[in-house]
């Protein structure tokens, strides 16, 4: 027995070593780098048209956007803007478990970066373009808690947000009109849209890298990709899974998944999208409603859109651009660190309420810190210059 | 001219047959054997996160086009355990067994399986179309 003693302490030892040593990298093989180009920003395709929003690509529309988005007048207490929680050098999110503005939100608040691609906003998809979101703050008692009667007002009596607005949309309603109020709100989200569509994702050095897999580059390899990122990013497009849902140029497919993600302490269970597809159909500024596209043609998503019991729990995917930004994850900010998010998913745990899709992934120690160390490497800053950063001066 | 027109009658006699089952199209036989169903993708090649239509074309077991079939259509992937990410359904009979399927999207890579329910004639059949994207 003694004499086993020492052999089981190896082994032990061996085990232990094992679990937490990192893997090496393989070569790519030509499936390998069809994959890692669908997933380059060179791979991205043209902006796609926002349905009911003449003015989304029009700039005068983005430099108002752009000074809305930074005005804390637009709150009921005269200091909350948009940028309160989408700050700019947090990849527009806040660092916090759930957005802080007049009151707490529901839920973490997300990156708005890249969502002009995307066919639904929020964690739940409540809404089907980036001009309806904006509106949904501006009324909401815990974030902006104003009113659209107030917001028309405030443009009406500011001389420059006036010349913008008749400049883009023509005369302001009476505020006693509702429905010209209505509209003209409207108006206000096309605006922060359009500044919004200018937010994309700027080219991270994983991208640079899969440049130079496609080139083969070995030595620009080495110098942009340490073995761990490598592994990293094998583990991402392979065994780990990670692409099923995080695919494409902005690694998202803009879906919406039950993945377990438990809910945070003394909270109830969050019901996601079963819940926010009804409530993007209800939504009066919808693709299909009175200020939308104007043409059933148009709002295909919204047409064949899916609902049921299926999506019980499920979030949408977000964007992996500028992960390491964008702590604390999951839809209320349950995880405070990626290195919780992997070990979530290396989990799979069973879902509270529906059923998670994810299955166990039975990564290493040593593996699961080779693929964060490739979440790491999708930071960049957006893809504008960077005045649309910050606030515009004003005179 | 002539020659243009040489293409154009050429194109017409061929339409008929277009709108039949193009034998290079992949194609399933329903479960009882009542029909066979094959189809093509308006977007090429198939891609994932691209909402699009597909056309199916119906035949009976005799490969003659069936026409006034009514075709349900859910899905997803069995090995994910999860459905379509979308609610696709037969909007527009082409004629000569051919039916426009819209709203299609696929948002992994993976095996797909689309079920449909084909009512046609008085007679229930039901038929799976595997693929891999």
């Amino acid at each position: 027995m003694k004499r086993l003693l020492p052999a089981t302490i190896i082994a032990a030892l061996f085990a232990v070593g094992w679990y937490h040593w990192p893997a090496s990298p393989r070569p790519f093989t030509a499936a390998d780098i069809a994959i890692l180009e669908s997933l380059t920003l060179a791979s991205l395709p043209p902006l796609p048209p926002d349905p009911g929003n003449p003015v989304a690509d029009d700039p005068r529309a983005a430099v108002f956007g752009h000074a809305l988005f930074f005005d804390t007048r637009l709150s009921r207490n005269g200091g909350i803007s948009c940028a309160t929680c989408h700050q700019p050098e947090r990849n527009f999110t806040d660092g916090l478990p759930k957005a802080q503005a007049l009151g707490t939100s529901r839920r973490n608040t997300p990156s708005i970066v890249g969502t002009a691609y995307s066919p639904w906003q929020y964690w739940d998809g409540r809404r089907d373009s980036q001009w309806a979101q904006a509106l949904s703050p501006l009324e909401d008692p815990n974030e902006h808690g104003s009113d659209r009667q107030t917001l028309v007002r405030l443009i009406a009596e500011d001389p420059d947000y006036a010349a913008c607005y008749t400049g883009l949309f023509g005369e302001l309603p009476d505020l006693q009109d509702a429905a010209g109020v209505d509209a003209a709100f409207a108006n206000i989200g096309r605006v922060f849209a359009a500044y919004e569509r200018l937010l994309m994702p700027g080219p991270a050095p994983f991208d640079e890298y899969v440049a130079a897999v496609v080139a083969g580059d070995t030595e620009r390899q080495a110098e942009l990709f340490s073995d761990d990122e490598v592994v990293g990013l094998q583990l991402f497009i392979g065994k780990a899974n990670c692409t099923q849902c995080h695919n494409g140029p902005l690694l998202t497919n803009n879906e919406f998944h039950n993945t377990g993600v438990i809910a945070a302490p003394g909270e109830l269970p969050d019901k996601g999208r079963v819940v926010g597809a009804r409530e993007v159909l209800a939504d009066p500024f919808n693709c299909a409603g009175a200020f939308g596209a104007g043409s059933p043609s148009a709002c295909a998503e919204l047409e064949f859109m899916r609902t049921g019991p299926e999506l019980i729990g499920a979030f949408r995917t977000p964007s992996l651009r500028g992960v390491a930004e964008t702590a604390p994850y999951m839809h209320t900010g349950q995880l405070p660190t990626l290195g919780e998010v992997v070990e979530h998913y290396n989990l799979a745990p069973l879902a509270m309420i529906g059923h998670n899709e994810a299955k166990p992934l039975k990564l290493r120690r040593g593996e699961l810190r080779q693929l964060e160390a490739f979440l790491l490497t999708l930071s960049a800053p957006p893809a504008v210059d960077a005045k649309w950063l910050r606030a515009p001066a004003r005179d | 001219m002539r020659r243009r027109f040489a293409w154009l009658s050429l194109c017409l006699c061929c339409l008929p047959a277009m709108a039949g089952t193009p034998a290079d199209l992949p194609s399933s036989t329903s479960q009882r054997g009542l029909f066979t169903v094959s189809y093509e993708s308006e977007l090429e090649p198939l891609q994932i996160n691209q909402l699009h239509a597909w056309v199916l074309h119906l035949e009976n077991a005799q490969g003659e086009a069936v026409t006034g079939a009514t075709i349900d259509v859910d899905g997803g992937m069995p090995e994910h355990d999860h459905g379509l990410a979308t609610r696709p359904r037969v909007t527009a009979e082409l004629g000569d067994g051919a039916y426009r399927l819209e709203g299609l999207r696929f948002h992994m890579r993976g095996d797909w399986e689309l079920q449909l329910t084909i009512v046609a004639g008085g007679k229930t059949d039901s038929a799976v179309l595997k693929f891999t994207l």
